[in-house]
């Protein structure tokens, strides 16, 4: 089979488009082939459906993380004060 | 006679995105924020003799979090001269002074049902990154929740890109399970 007429794809590449379009990163060649895909596939139609659910609750609970930089420095501080502590 | 053990060592690595969280949404300021997370656990280890484990070690930080966030908006205000702290946390006097206790979330802390179920949420979120092994959950907050591009988390990591796919899938997977037995 020649690269250009491929497409069926594997769960595991299905999967992995499937993730990349949570990030908005994949293309649109493989959109089309992730959709090919979930119309015969069920395994993969539930976890894409599981995959959207999720990046839409993240999105909903505007939860925040700190920058590593900064937690970084953070821990640096708490271990001094630890081991004060200690000795 | 404590049921609630205290280890203070991986404080860090467990709790400080969990009281970010709760800081960013009463002082709306990152800087202020991050100083008053870092207190908390400093203010906490010279304390931790009083902790009776009566309460989970996260409860316990929160009831101190509460305490230094009430602190800042008293110090922000008394230079006006008026020390009336506009934020809704509980403040029954009856309460006051036994914040060691075990407590639950209490109900006048939010203002709108939205709110509320939002902080459910991003309480479920933190409870399932818990759980998930440390570098999976690195790198799904640095990806999901900071937005973070690909390559950046790669160079920072030092893993490569189909590395970091694999990790997102099984930290998704993870998730979502984790999330459907809390939370859908």
């Amino acid at each position: 089979m020649s690269k250009k007429i491929k497409v069926l794809i594997p769960c595991k590449e299905a999967n992995h488009v499937c993730d990349k379009t949570q990030y908005n990163e994949s293309s649109f060649w493989e959109k089309i082939k992730l959709n090919f895909h979930l119309l015969y596939c069920k395994a993969c139609r539930k976890y894409s459906k599981n995959n959207a659910k999720l990046t839409q609750a993240i999105n909903e609970s505007e939860v925040k993380c700190m920058d590593k930089k900064c937690k970084e420095s953070m821990k640096q501080e708490f271990e001094k004060a630890l081991q004060e502590i200690q000795h | 006679m404590s049921n609630n053990l205290i280890n203070p060592n991986n404080w860090i690595d467990l709790y400080s995105d969990y009281l970010y969280n709760y800081t960013i949404s009463r002082v709306s300021d990152k800087m202020v924020a991050q100083d008053l997370v870092q207190d908390t656990f400093l203010a906490a280890l010279k304390s931790m003799k009083n902790f009776k484990g009566e309460s989970s070690e996260r409860t316990w930080l929160i009831s101190i979090l509460k305490r230094k966030i009430i602190d800042y908006y008293r110090k922000i205000n008394s230079n006006k001269g008026k020390a009336e702290v506009r934020i809704g946390y509980n403040n029954d006097s009856e309460s006051e002074g036994d914040w060691l206790e075990e407590r639950v979330a209490d109900p006048y802390d939010k203002t709108a049902e939205d709110i509320l179920q939002n902080n459910e949420l991003g309480e479920a979120i933190h409870k399932c990154l818990g759980k998930l092994p440390k570098k999976q959950a690195d790198v799904f907050k640095m990806k999901t929740i900071q937005g973070l591009e690909t390559e950046v988390i790669c160079n920072e990591l030092n893993i490569t890109a189909s590395n970091l796919w694999v990790i997102i899938h099984r930290a998704r997977t993870a998730m979502a399970d984790c999330l459907k037995e809390n939370w859908f």
